[in-house]
């Protein structure tokens, strides 16, 4: 439950209020470990502490990556650590997107928002063993071309073989790729819905749409996995705060198969 | 060659109609192509035709006064393009342009008009298809509306 310190060793604005963080451990020799979906309880000293999900590479110890949205007190003070200052770090924690069950599969990756951020560890680790899968697939979304994370490197993503289709609520005329919304995108994707896993993260009314739009294709719920973001403060399911039915979504999650978590997105007011 | 009701039944607004359904409206329908930025229809003209896409892409495109023009939806492979066509007054309400080259079918909007008032059935039938189509894009209206990217926890 006690903090490590991490120095930050990179920062870089991804959009108007989103940034990259790249930190290095301290206090851990040997990097820090961790699997595709996981997440980090990232604190400001004096700020507070916030669930995080890391959107690093696996295969790059050394370095732990974190996007972060500056939408409260702590998250601003993490988004305005310059190269040099201190945080402090608890995790990894929480569950992992079950790569192994998309090996010679069908795996189509659908992104909202700074969604992509927890499933970019999933796309390296797909770019680094390509023919584990048959079609590898990212359908990602955002609201405009501005906010869209990742730019540059999803234009490397593809020439490194894996299929990008972007989507936008709206979008200058010229925009080169779709505008319309994430569901859309999955109804003309190319793949074998019988065999497919999908992986979904970003806002939950674009996950519940989105899971219903893979399913309604024919994929089959226990194969659409989703990762669900809560109130999470403890990150070991003591304090209840990110408690959503039975589950707590920081001990038993955040990466939950659909079909476990699908009764919670019909809750009304939670 | 395929001939135009072969190429309606790939297009999955027509796709389980009847062959004599499908000859019927094939009468109305011709194979056009557009060049990459060619403008398909203009907001405000006369909407006397509407487009299925066979191959490409179409953005509907809004002009707006003292801001930037925008796209408000691109349109795919077997999407259907327009139903003004349908309603009175009859005109354009954006302007429609070719992402790429593009292939369609054009189909002349009074010619259908016409059968669908001949032919009571086949009114019907065209009616719920396009109910479908325009049921499904005011969906993902509403999804963008919810403006699900603007607000929220870090994740």
């Amino acid at each position: 439950m006690v903090p490590e310190r991490f120095r930050v060793a990179d920062r870089r604005q991804e959009t108007a209020d989103t940034w990259t963080l790249e930190l290095e451990p301290v206090d851990r020799p040997g990097g820090f470990r961790f699997r595709p979906g996981q997440f980090t309880m990232l604190y400001a000293f004096g700020a507070g502490e916030v669930p995080i999900s890391i959107s690093g590479d696996p295969a790059v110890p050394e370095r732990l990556v974190h996007t972060v949205r500056a939408v409260g007190a702590a998250s601003g003070a993490i988004c305005r650590a310059e190269p040099g200052r201190m945080l402090g770090v608890r995790g990894p924690f929480g569950s992992h997107w079950p790569l192994g069950d998309a090996d010679g599969r069908d795996l189509v990756v659908v992104a909202g928002g700074i969604g992509l951020a927890p499933l970019r560890p999933v796309l390296y680790e797909i770019l680094g063993a390509r023919e584990r899968f048959r079609t590898a697939l990212l359908l990602y979304g955002g609201r405009q071309p501005d906010q869209l994370l990742y730019s540059q490197e999803i234009e490397e993503w593809r020439e490194r073989g894996l299929d990008v289709e972007v989507t936008v609520d709206i979008a200058p005329v010229g925009w080169p790729a779709g505008v319309g919304v994430v569901p859309d995108l999955i109804d003309r994707a190319r793949f074998d819905a019988d065999e497919a896993v999908a992986f979904v993260c970003g806002p939950e009314p674009m996950i519940r749409f989105s899971a219903e739009a893979l399913i309604a294709r024919g994929v089959r719920a226990d194969r659409v996995h989703v990762s669900m973001e809560r109130n999470m403060k403890c990150a070991v399911g003591h304090c209840g705060h990110c408690q959503l039915g039975p589950e707590f979504v920081c001990r038993d999650g955040p990466v939950f198969t659909f079909e476990r978590m699908r009764a919670a997105f019909g809750l009304r007011d939670v | 060659m395929k001939t135009m009701d072969a190429l309606l039944a790939e297009v999955p607004t027509f796709a389980g109609m009847t062959t004599p359904q499908l000859e019927f409206i094939a009468g109305c329908a011709t194979n056009v192509r557009a060049a990459d930025g060619e403008r398909l229809f203009r907001e405000g003209d006369p909407a006397e035709v509407f487009y299925a896409i066979r191959h490409g892409s179409v953005a509907l495109e809004l002009h707006l006064p003292a801001r930037e023009s925008v796209t408000i939806d691109t349109l795919h492979d077997g999407d259907l393009v327009g139903w003004s066509w349908l309603f009175e007054p009859f005109r354009w309400e954006f302007d429609g342009r070719a992402r790429g080259d593009v292939a369609l079918i054009r189909f002349d909007g009074a010619c259908l008009r016409g059968k669908c008032d001949a032919d009571h059935e086949l009114g019907y039938e065209l009616m719920s298809r396009f109910s479908r189509v325009i049921i499904s894009r005011l969906q993902a209206t509403r999804l963008r509306l919810l403006d699900v990217y603007g607000v929220g926890a870090p994740v």
